[in-house]
């Protein structure tokens, strides 16, 4: 764990998204503290420019911009690591059957994975959202849906490679069960690509999530991001600081989680971390 | 394998796929929560119980799954993509009409970002740990992480609200005809900041693929063997590094081809431009299942053709492949 660290800490770019986030993570956490009143409720005056009364400013009907800003990071930071627990496990389950047990099951898994593959995964997880109804659940479930086939992938990939080594070959000779070595010998050898892919995705399910909020599909009892930039949009010309901060908001956490899974990517893989830059 | 031969198996393997989604766009719709002829009549504005009879007689909707499935089959075969009551318009027609705007945006955007970022990605290359090789890096890691409709709305308002160098909203002055070659500039200029708002995001990635690509090529042993023949170095660059590194591009240029597809409909909504992805927004405001539905099958085949046309490019750039022999 420490030789991790010491690695990790090497890359300057990851030590900063690592602090940024962390600094999110903690305004997400006492959001109820810091602004204890629902950031639905009226604030103050309309239309407060920012660096005044409030600092980022009120909107059209006064909410404070801050407000909105730190309670929308809980729901997206939210959003981000649940959808991408699902993905990942539902991409890990899959990914290990077909790797292990090839043949058949893994041809017909790889087709189920290349068919949710081809899709367009926004369009995808639009339709769905607006089918079954906007929700948090909703939302969750249909980001977990368009996330999970690269997951399969690289999972398949691992155990495929792994299957043949000599340590699962001995559990298999000791007599162990196909659910044990999957779980007990390959698993734990093949997780440290999927936890950087898992960075990566929740930077990305927190972006496919404000896109979904933006175009009205977010939960309508949650304040998010993607909802203050949609609103915003009627009243651009007047108030530009509602539709810019809630951006610069999903920027920085979204680039704070590249820049932690590159980092991870480097200290967990620190042979191919100098390949392709120098 | 001769190139005839990995036409047909791809063709064979979309039309899979295809078919695939018809059946699950079948299913979605009935799975939804609320009976389809009630939804039907909610979105016809119409919810009394003699309609709902009458529409589930007319859809079928009270014979068996199976039969339905086939009978919305044999439809989609048709390019019958059903029906919008909101509308009262065929969702084919509807989606038909708004593909050329949409086709216009994505592959302008698309050849954009190509050329933009393939340039970048081998500037930085052949450039590395100098000023232009670590913007191009950082350029990159930004905008890979700016949602596509902000930096939309931000374009809005630095070069049209501002500066006024370009118009904010649609594809055509309203209220004047134009036609010939002022209408081709007056579509031009319209098009300038959505088509770069989408490629923008794409830029990013291919630069940041073609550098690494670049790099690996580099050190590879033909470039070493044809920089000893005294090769130009211009020439090695494009006969030698390039058309090797420009593969795992092309490659990732098919598997982006759905958020290419996904991030018009963001920007569509954004710029009010009249494509398929403004429609899917209206579709979702007016709770249009079926035209959302129409729209979502139009972009599967999108994507599907879009997936197509790259394999047939690499197949003929790939030096390694000898199609057709």
């Amino acid at each position: 764990m420490t030789e991790l660290w010491q690695r990790y800490r090497r890359n300057k770019g990851a030590v900063v998204g690592l602090t940024v986030l962390a600094f999110i993570v903690v305004l997400a956490g006492i959001a109820p503290l810091l602004f204890p009143a629902s950031p639905w409720e009226m604030a103050g005056a309309p239309f407060q420019r920012p660096f005044g009364e409030f600092l980022l400013g009120t909107d059209m009907l006064g909410r404070n911009v801050l407000a909105g800003i730190v309670h929308g990071a809980r729901v997206s930071l939210m959003v981000g690591v649940v959808s991408t627990f699902v993905a990942v496990t539902l991409g890990l389950a899959l990914g290990a059957l077909a790797g292990y047990f090839g043949g058949v099951i893994d041809d017909a898994l790889m087709r189920f994975t290349e068919f949710f593959q081809t899709i367009p995964s926004f369009v995808f997880a639009i339709v769905l959202v607006a089918i079954f109804r906007p929700s948090i659940a909703s939302i969750v479930a249909a980001i977990a849906i368009v996330s999970w086939p690269p997951v399969a992938r690289l999972v398949r990939g691992e155990f495929l490679s792994l299957r043949r080594r000599e340590f699962v070959q001995a559990a298999v000779v000791v007599g162990e069960s196909h659910l044990r070595i999957i779980l007990g010998q390959i698993l734990p050898n093949a997780l440290s690509p999927v936890i950087v892919m898992a960075s990566l995705m929740i930077a990305s399910a927190i972006l496919l999530e404000s896109a979904l909020s933006f175009l009205g599909l977010g939960d309508p009892n949650l304040m998010s991001w993607g909802y203050m930039i949609g609103a915003s949009r009627s009243v651009m010309r007047q108030a530009w600081w509602m539709s810019t901060f809630p951006g610069i908001a999903i920027f920085l956490t979204v680039l704070a989680l590249n820049l932690v899974g590159e980092g991870l990517s480097d200290a967990m893989n620190p042979r191919l971390a100098r390949k392709g830059r120098t | 394998m001769g190139r005839l031969d990995f036409v047909a198996r791809r063709l064979l393997k979309s039309v899979a796929i295809l078919l695939a989604i018809v059946v699950m766009n079948f299913l979605l719709i009935r799975l939804a929560p609320g009976d389809p002829a009630s939804v039907i009549a909610g979105e016809a504005g119409a919810a009394d119980e003699k309609f709902i009879s009458q529409l589930r007689e007319q859809f079928g909707l009270d014979k068996p799954l199976t039969t339905q499935l086939a009978i919305y089959v044999g439809g989609v075969v048709r390019f019958d993509l059903g029906w919008s009551y909101r509308n009262q318009r065929s969702v084919a027609d509807m989606v038909g009409e708004r593909l050329p705007a949409t086709l216009l945006l994505t592959v302008t955007a698309f050849m954009l970002a190509l050329g933009v970022g393939v340039g970048l990605g081998v500037l930085a290359a052949t450039r590395v740990g100098t000023w232009a090789d670590s913007l191009v890096t950082v350029a990159a890691l930004g905008f890979y992480a700016t949602p596509l409709f902000w930096v939309g709305l931000m374009a809005i308002l630095l070069f049209s609200v501002n500066l006024g160098w370009v118009p904010a909203f649609g594809m055509q002055t309203l209220g004047v005809q134009m036609t010939g070659a002022a209408r081709v500039l007056d579509v031009a200029h319209h098009l300038i900041l959505p088509a770069l708002t989408l490629a923008v995001f794409f830029v990013a990635i291919y630069a940041r693929l073609t550098r690494a690509s670049m790099l690996e090529v580099q050190d590879m042993d033909f470039v070493r063997t044809a920089r000893a023949k005294g090769l130009a170095p211009a020439r090695i660059l494009r006969a030698h590094t390039l058309r090797n590194a420009i593969l795992p591009v092309i490659t990732f240029a098919g598997i982006q081809a759905g958020q290419l597809v996904g991030g018009s409909i963001v920007i569509e909504t954004v710029f009010a431009w009249p494509g398929i992805g403004r429609l899917a927004f209206e579709a979702l405001l007016q709770r249009d299942y079926n035209l959302l539905l129409g729209v979502f099958f139009l972009t599967s085949v999108m994507v599907i053709a879009f997936n197509l046309v790259t394999d047939l490019v690499y197949s003929l750039v790939d030096p390694r492949i000898e199609v057709g022999s």
